[in-house]
């Protein structure tokens, strides 16, 4: 399994490698010329799709450590915001510096559109893995979680608690499920085309038939299933899931036996960034091992960083099962995986 | 009089004013027909330009399509019914009836007539969601039931229905209520003078006379509740299915179809159309409304006993509209975790601190949001402060063109104008898409009936005579509107600022269309953070959205009573 675990995302990127890139840029040192001209520029703005009190938090830690460099976030869902850049570069408009999405894909899309610029800093070239960068330098991995299933341990026996995928189409969950939208989220398109891969379309007819309540984004359904709106959650983000069980929500991770999606949600600068410095150095920044802790310390998320310490209590990355990553072939067949999962769910 | 008036001021020299007049003519004409002409082009349009009614077939064919059209109907046909149904008798309760704190009722109307639908749907939410709903969690603590049991479920076409029927029953109210108020009240004392009785007065008199207003209540129900937007955005994804509006929106994420999205647009469009010319054949030519305008003349029925369930039965309306939702939205804001703990520890000011002090869109939003609304309410004031006098004094030749251009936004329902504004302004030669300037254009635009509907009435009840006085005895025109109208019209122009300024701080459907990370308004950051489930956020923002809402009204109120209500989408 360790072979399968992340390799596709390196796959993914010697696809695209061979098409027509130049290698990658040597890494750029933080430099006090560029936090000089970073300051000038006084503003990043730094779309993604992470939780927004952690992408805050994050963008607290970045102001205080360089005054004068102000981070202006705009979260929304991972196909949301794919849909809005669009949207607004169609109209010429670059207002995003930094981006951040939860679907790998967006960034094959991105780098072959010519909307990425190559950028390493030092640490990314240094403490991630080749395999969890662009060899080209475009984008690398910046944060990553996993799409588990989320129990509410007050409402769900031990005993009960399902194990598997294929457990949740019990007709005792009927009613009970809450899942993710992959029309919204990338985490959950990333999930779901993992799924659809392992198991099949006909698991997602199954689950059609359980009535699960539908969110729109990958953070609700642990917090769906916390506050006792449904028993179990599906297609969510492990870190909310971990931020909830740490303030005492009765929630419970169980990694299913089928293997559990992994997703890498990889960060990169803009081509046409307005703040080109002040994007340059959050990124440096983002990439810091300071920044990748406080990810993992107080947000939950998983991290590729060689240095990174996992936090006490929660099962580590190396002794789960993972389902394999594939960003091209969710690149391919986003519209299907659509289109598909409107027709069988209803929305 | 009124003929040899326009002889006078328009017939006989050139007049300076004309070419002022032609050009503003030109200008509404430009901000209306260049949207909805390119709605039209890209509704028959495919990508490649070539000519297609292809859009329009998948409409129509199209399973996925054919189903949000039904449940659209389906839900605004049970709201205008609802709606009839509970505001009708409560306009009669309390405009002709002797029931206790009819007043208090009627402030708690007016207050769900400001809340945004989004919001109170949000409330709702909170309230009535399945298992975790306040309501619910009450009602198994109080009889002792498993947590299978429960009293509401908001994720339903019902709670669709139930949670816009909400906020849509005050223009049924307001029309009847209207309506009532003007019934001259000689004609019940003729009726109770021949001998009938208070209730069969109320029967043969009273309610004939109101029916059109009644009728034109009911269909201003229905356009509004088929072209919300954010109550099934909040409430028909979660429980599985699409209205139109959300539909629209949906086109607009990935994979964008633009050209379905347009056609789509347009049976919203036709059907609005269509009932507003109902309407209006029904109420003729006063399609506004004075709230509260001559009272006291009429006689109230007594109810006796009867008075107080009919308190209860109002109280129940206004409870479910207005007071739970908002305790429910104070007990958010001041609640430290996703569920409410019952203690002094489980409340804080957490929500608060991560609102004004963390969230680094809220500065941005407040200041977009009131920056656009200011200058919404003050060139939209100014504009059909214009265009109202000079087309009740016909002071122009084509002075009703204008009229007509003023009017017409009421015909588009907010979404569909977000659609031809996208269109409109992200291709060569305008592009304004990314500014705030397409948002000014969104609000002015659907707000002008609203103001120029106010000013008609208001310049309908000053007479030609005192100007034309003034003048005889030597002033100007400007100096005769200085001197003698702007003292007269001055409650009018507060209302109508204030009901603008309060109409574009909660709009949602179409901005939802135009925003961009640094044009965003609150209320689309309200709709956003509900997607992020962060449901305190929502609850402090839609708080200071109402307090700000209503601090409006009240520096209004403090002004002589004049105000009146628009009455239309």
């Amino acid at each position: 399994m360790r072979a399968i675990r992340l390799g596709a995302m390196a796959l993914a990127i010697t696809v695209i490698a061979s098409t027509a890139f130049a290698a990658a840029p040597p890494p750029s040192p933080l430099t006090p010329e560029l936090i000089a001209a970073a300051r000038k520029e006084g503003t990043v703005n730094f779309y993604t799709a992470m939780d927004l009190p952690l992408a805050e938090a994050l963008a607290r830690t970045f102001e205080a450590k360089y005054p004068g460099v102000k981070v202006q976030v705009e979260r929304n869902g991972s196909e949301r915001l794919f849909q809005r850049l669009g949207q607004e570069y169609q109209a010429k408009l670059h207002i995003c510096d930094v981006v951040n999405s939860s679907d790998a894909a967006h960034f094959v899309r991105w780098k072959l559109d010519g909307w990425l610029v190559p950028y390493e800093t030092p640490e990314i070239a240094t403490q991630f893995e080749p395999r969890h960068r662009d060899p080209d330098g475009y984008f690398a991995a910046w944060r990553n979680t996993l799409s588990a299933i989320y129990v509410n341990t007050k409402l769900v026996s031990e005993a009960d608690t399902p194990k598997s995928f294929k457990d949740l189409l019990d007709p005792k969950w009927s009613g009970k499920l809450a899942k993710g939208h992959p029309s919204y989220s990338g985490v959950v398109m990333t999930a779901t085309h993992q799924i659809m891969t392992a198991l099949g379309w006909s698991y997602f007819e199954a689950l059609a038939k359980q009535k699960p309540m539908q969110l729109q984004s990958a953070l609700d359904p642990p917090r769906k299933v916390a506050v006792g709106e449904r028993d179990v959650g599906v297609e969510g983000t492990e870190y909310l899931a971990f931020t909830l069980i740490e303030k005492g929500n009765p929630l419970k991770i169980v990694y299913p036996t089928e293997g559990t999606p992994m997703v890498t949600s990889p960060a990169g600068i803009m081509a046409q960034a307005k703040n080109p410095n002040a994007a340059r150095l959050f990124y440096h920044h983002i990439h810091t091992l300071e920044a990748q802790q406080l990810l993992v310390e107080q947000g939950g998320l998983r991290s590729v960083h060689k240095q990174i310490k996992e936090r006490q209590g929660r099962t580590p990355l190396s002794e789960i099962k993972l389902l394999p990553e594939d960003p091209v072939a969710v690149e391919r067949d986003t519209e299907m995986v659509k289109r598909r999962y409107r027709q069988i769910f209803g929305t | 009089m009124n003929g040899a008036a326009t002889q006078a001021f328009g017939g006989r020299r050139f007049d300076p004013s004309t070419p002022v007049f032609a050009l503003l003519a030109l200008l509404l004409a430009a901000l209306i027909f260049l949207p909805m002409g390119w709605l039209a082009v890209f509704s028959l349009t495919d990508r490649a330009g070539h000519l297609t009614l292809d859009h329009f077939a998948q409409l129509l064919s199209d399973d996925d399509m054919v189903r949000p059209l039904a449940v659209t109907m389906i839900v605004a046909t049970s709201v205008a019914l609802l709606c009839t149904l509970v505001a009708a008798p409560m306009a009669w309760l309390i405009a002709r009836t002797d029931m206790p704190l009819a007043r208090p009722v009627r402030l708690l109307v007016m207050a769900s007539f400001v809340t945004p639908p989004f919001l109170g749907a949000v409330a709702w939410e909170i309230l009535a969601a399945p298992n975790s709903g306040l309501i619910n969690q009450l009602y198994r603590l109080a009889f002792d039931l498993g947590r299978e049991s429960r009293l509401v479920d908001i994720y339903t076409l019902l709670g669709l229905i139930l949670a816009i029927a909400n906020y849509t029953f005050p223009y049924v109210f307001i029309l009847v209520a209207n309506g009532l108020d003007r019934i001259p009240a000689d004609m019940e004392d003729a009726s109770s003078i021949l001998g009938a009785s208070r209730w069969r007065t109320a029967a043969r008199i009273t309610i004939p006379l109101v029916l059109p207003a009644i009728l034109a209540g009911t269909l201003i129900a229905f356009l509004q509740a088929m072209n919300n937007f954010g109550s099934p955005a909040i409430i028909a994804l979660p429980a599985g299915f699409h209205t139109m509006t959300t539909k629209i929106w949906s086109m607009f994420q990935y994979p964008p179809q633009p050209g379905l999205a347009a056609a789509a647009a347009v049976p919203l469009l036709v059907i609005t159309i269509m009932l507003l010319r109902t309407q209006h054949a029904m109420l003729g030519r006063r399609g506004y409304a004075v709230v509260g305008g001559k009272g006291g003349q009429s006689r109230l029925v007594r109810l006796g006993w009867l008075r107080w369930p009919a308190l209860g039965f109002c109280m129940l309306v206004v409870g479910g509209a207005v007071i739970l939702p908002y305790a429910a939205l104070v007990l958010t804001a001041f609640a430290k975790t996703l569920t409410i703990t019952w203690s002094p520890a489980g409340f804080g000011l957490d929500n608060f601190r991560f609102v004004f002090f963390e969230f680094s869109s809220t500065p941005l939003a407040l200041k977009n949001t009131f920056m656009l609304g200011f200058a919404a309410a003050t060139v939209g004031t100014v504009v059909t402060l214009v265009i109202a006098y000079v087309v009740s004094r016909r002071a122009v030749p084509g002075h009703g063109l204008l009229g007509f251009l003023a009017t017409a936004p009421i015909a588009i329902p907010g979404i569909v104008f977000g659609v031809g504004l996208f269109f409109a302004y992200t291709h060569p030669p305008l592009v304004i898409y990314g500014t705030l300037a397409i948002m000014f254009i969104a609000f002015l635009t659907t707000e002008l009936p609203i103001g120029f509907q106010q000013f008609q009435a208001a310049f309908r009840g000053i007479h030609i005579e005192l100007e034309e006085a003034s003048r005889i005895l030597g002033a100007s025109r400007l100096r005769a509107l200085k001197d003698v109208i702007a003292p007269l019209i001055v409650t009018a122009v507060v209302s109508t600022w204030c009901f603008i300024f309060i109409a574009a701080i909660r709009e949602l459907s179409a901005a939802v269309l135009l925003y961009t990370a640094n044009t965003k308004v609150l209320s689309v950051v309200i709709y956003d953070l509900n997607e992020n489930g962060e449901l305190g956020s929502i609850a402090v923002l839609g708080l200071l959205l109402l307090v700000v809402t209503f601090a409006i009204i009240a520096l209004a109120y403090r002004l002589p009573r004049a105000q009146s209500i628009p009455t239309s989408a």
